[in-house]
């Protein structure tokens, strides 16, 4: 009996090792791109969608022929939001996967932990994440297609700036997002001439900031900026309204979603923030070359997934895309011409902004990508 | 004959040492090293953990923050200010040493779980401090660490030395160094389970009462072991920091405090090998499972659960009793 179980314990213990150290080397005909996003947990509603875009043009991709007449084969691993999860599984698809390029980290942190083993690997790798220390200074195997939080500041302190706005304070949350977004914010904004009067923070778990607007609103500011995501914003902006402040108010792109204006509701009305196109994709002027694509990206997610496109699946499409045609540019998956050929994309027009491409600059986009919206009536309005 | 080579502790770093030297040659690319280095660090850690868990009977909920100190201070004091990366090391583990002492020594003169509440407190403030302070720390989107660094020779794991001869690649170097730390871990915690300070402790763990009759200082003994399984967590973070080559707050939150102590209580409390075999399980889960996708986090529940379940006492114990029936039962079979 007990050698029965013995002997039982034995199978399954090479079993599992057989499934831990398979090396699957075949034939090595479909184009491996690795990715590891945070799918589940708290950066879920990065990750999701972002599986979601690529899972799906993987698909397409592969039925109307692959790439180079090869399939496309996405492995992709779930990290959670996790950085150490991300950076073993960074590990793993470079070493054990050995895959051709990878597309993923939804988060700055997962971005970050995984970066130096994928240099080191030289696998070209197309982030999807938002601060600017990813490609500044450029790492010349990592690339990115989110805009960065400099510019999304840069954005809203023009926008301010056109209006006539000298004095600002600023609301952001103590999350990696809020944060950076508040570090880039005081950075820039003497350039144009604005001079932050307040500077307040709030926890991303906080139920009311009351207090802080207060400050703001004592401090005598003429408009208040709000840099975060999740509900901070949505309830910042609740208390804007109930304490009456009357001031020009701008959001960032972290709130650019449908969902936002339900938890905000009527408070949210006139506010400004810079956001995708893919907000109001029938609002794009006719002459605007990102209209067709950003129609095309809304149509097909939504009709394959059933559920409400999002502004973070057009980074992962984004950097589908950029793969796609680097690969085909460079007519192999060899790495460092599929890294070069990435660094020389010029006038690629994706959802989230038109790239180009160069050795200094591995993100590609300009502040313009960033279209500034004002809520009216409930809407998203293009005002820029 | 058998049985007592079981128990014997000495088998126990012996078959540690064995296995640590024949897994090489199981490992067939720089993944699997990177994942067994990482075994080796954490496992070094659950062992100083398993002493106050297992022994003397406490609960941390805020090791993973002594970890998360001694490994920011290490990615601070060598990144930013360009100290040395050793002195660095036992600088914090001093300094977490004393905070330990300083949280500890009040509370553990109380009977009961006081620790653990106290322990959760500092965690979080902790936690909360090296995600909020993002000009010393990098905030929550972490913080990159240089390489270590041995008497002025640098230790990268990409890189490749020249020893002896041989080309050794800086991961198989790393693995060598993780599979030392951890022997010595093991070695240090089993002279200390098996000094007078073990004696009490366990003397503790069984009843206080009795403990305290015969003339055991408990408030003493427990805050002892305390502090030296805090240092054992910064010593590790530290090194673990220069390992990986970027953290993030992540590694100091109550998150990694409780994937900690599941680790101990998996393996087996107080059974030092017990707790790495922990350690590997709970390592490897996620790569074994990772092609489950959606279902990989309920495998991973139903796994422990079943396991708590089954297997009550942890991994190692429960098997160790297996194993003994089975050779006890052998010449029955014989007859």
């Amino acid at each position: 009996m007990s050698k029965k179980i013995f002997r039982r314990a034995g199978f399954l213990a090479a079993t599992l090792a057989a499934g831990i150290f398979a090396t699957s080397v075949q034939a090595s005909d479909p184009i491996k791109i690795g990715s590891f996003l945070s799918a589940t947990g708290p950066a879920s509603f990065l990750g999701d969608p972002e599986l979601k875009t690529l899972e799906m043009y993987v698909e397409k991709i592969n039925a109307d022929g692959g790439v180079l007449g090869r399939q496309l084969q996405l492995i992709h691993y779930d990290d959670a939001g996790d950085a150490s999860q991300a950076r073993n599984f960074a590990s793993r698809l470079v070493r054990n996967d050995r895959v051709d390029i990878i597309i993923g980290g939804s988060t700055t942190g997962t971005t970050m932990s995984a970066a130096p083993l994928i240099e080191q690997a030289r696998t070209p790798f197309i982030s999807l994440a938002g601060a600017i220390v990813i490609t500044e200074p450029v790492k010349p195997w990592v690339f990115k297609t989110p805009q960065s939080d400099r510019m999304a500041a840069e954005r809203v302190l023009g926008d301010m700036q056109s209006r006539g706005i000298t004095k600002v304070g600023l609301i952001s949350d103590t999350g990696g997002f809020g944060s950076s977004g508040r570090t880039q914010t005081l950075e820039v904004a003497a350039n144009y001439g604005i001079e932050i009067l307040a500077d307040e923070t709030y926890g991303p778990s906080d139920t009311d900031m009351t207090a802080q607007l207060t400050r703001i609103r004592n401090a005598g500011v003429e408009a208040v900026f709000n840099f975060g995501f999740g509900q901070g914003p949505a309830l910042v902006t609740r208390n804007y309204a109930q304490l009456g402040i009357d001031l020009p108010f701008y959001q960032s792109h972290g709130v650019a979603s449908d969902r936002f204006l339900e938890l905000a509701g009527t408070a949210a009305e006139g506010l400004r923030l810079p956001a995708s196109p893919l907000l109001v994709p029938d609002s794009l002027d006719d002459a605007d070359p990102q209209k067709a694509v950003v129609q095309n990206y809304k149509a097909e997610y939504e009709a394959r997934w059933n559920t409400q496109v999002s502004t973070f699946g057009a980074y992962a499409y984004d950097g589908l895309m950029l793969a796609v045609m680097a690969i085909e540019q460079a007519g192999s998956t060899d790495r460092e011409a599929v890294r070069s050929a990435l660094e020389n994309i010029q006038g690629y027009v994706g959802v989230t902004g038109i790239y180009n491409l160069s050795p200094e600059d591995h993100m590609g986009l300009t502040a313009d990508s960033f279209r500034i919206l004002e809520v009216k009536d409930g809407q998203w309005n293009l005002i820029d | 004959m058998l049985n007592s080579l079981f128990q014997s502790r000495q088998f126990g770093l012996l078959v540690l040492a064995l296995i640590i030297i024949v897994l090489p040659f199981g490992l067939q690319n720089d993944f699997h090293y990177d994942i067994a280095i990482q075994m080796g660090l954490i496992a070094a850690t659950v062992v100083g953990l398993n002493l106050l868990v297992g022994f003397a009977g406490q609960i941390s909920l805020g090791h993973a923050a002594f970890f998360g100190v001694g490994a920011y201070m290490s990615a601070i004091l060598t990144g930013t200010y360009g100290w040395s990366p050793i002195p660095v090391l036992l600088f914090a583990a001093v300094v977490v040493g004393i905070i330990a002492f300083v949280v500890g020594r009040p509370i553990l003169r109380l009977k009961g779980h006081y620790l653990s509440m106290a322990t959760l407190a500092v965690g979080f403030i902790i936690y909360i401090i090296i995600n909020n302070e993002r000009r010393i720390t990098g905030g929550p989107d972490g913080i990159s660490v240089p390489s270590l660094s041995i008497f002025g020779a640098e230790l990268n794991v990409f890189n490749d030395y020249q020893i002896l001869g041989m080309t050794l690649s800086g991961t198989f170097l790393w693995y060598v160094l993780a599979g030392v730390l951890l022997l010595l871990a093991v070695w240090i915690a089993q002279n200390i389970i098996d000094s007078p300070i073990g004696r009490a402790l366990r003397s503790v763990h069984g009843s206080e009462v009795a403990a305290r009759v015969v003339g055991v200082d408990t408030a003493r003994f427990k805050s002892l072991v305390f502090v030296i399984s805090a240092v054992y967590a910064s010593i590790m973070g530290s090194f673990y920091a220069h390992y990986t080559g970027f953290i993030t707050p992540q590694i100091a939150s109550f998150e990694h405090s409780i994937v900690l102590i599941t680790m101990v209580v998996l393996g087996g409390m107080a059974s030092t090998l017990g707790v790495i075999l922990g350690v590997v399980v709970l390592k490897l889960l996620p790569q074994v499972l990772a092609d489950f996708q959606e279902l990989e986090m309920m495998m991973f529940g139903l796994i422990l659960m079943l396991t708590m379940i089954f297997m009550p006492k942890g991994l190692l114990p429960t098997l160790q009793g297996l194993a003994r029936k089975y050779l006890r039962k052998k010449p029955e079979e014989g007859v």
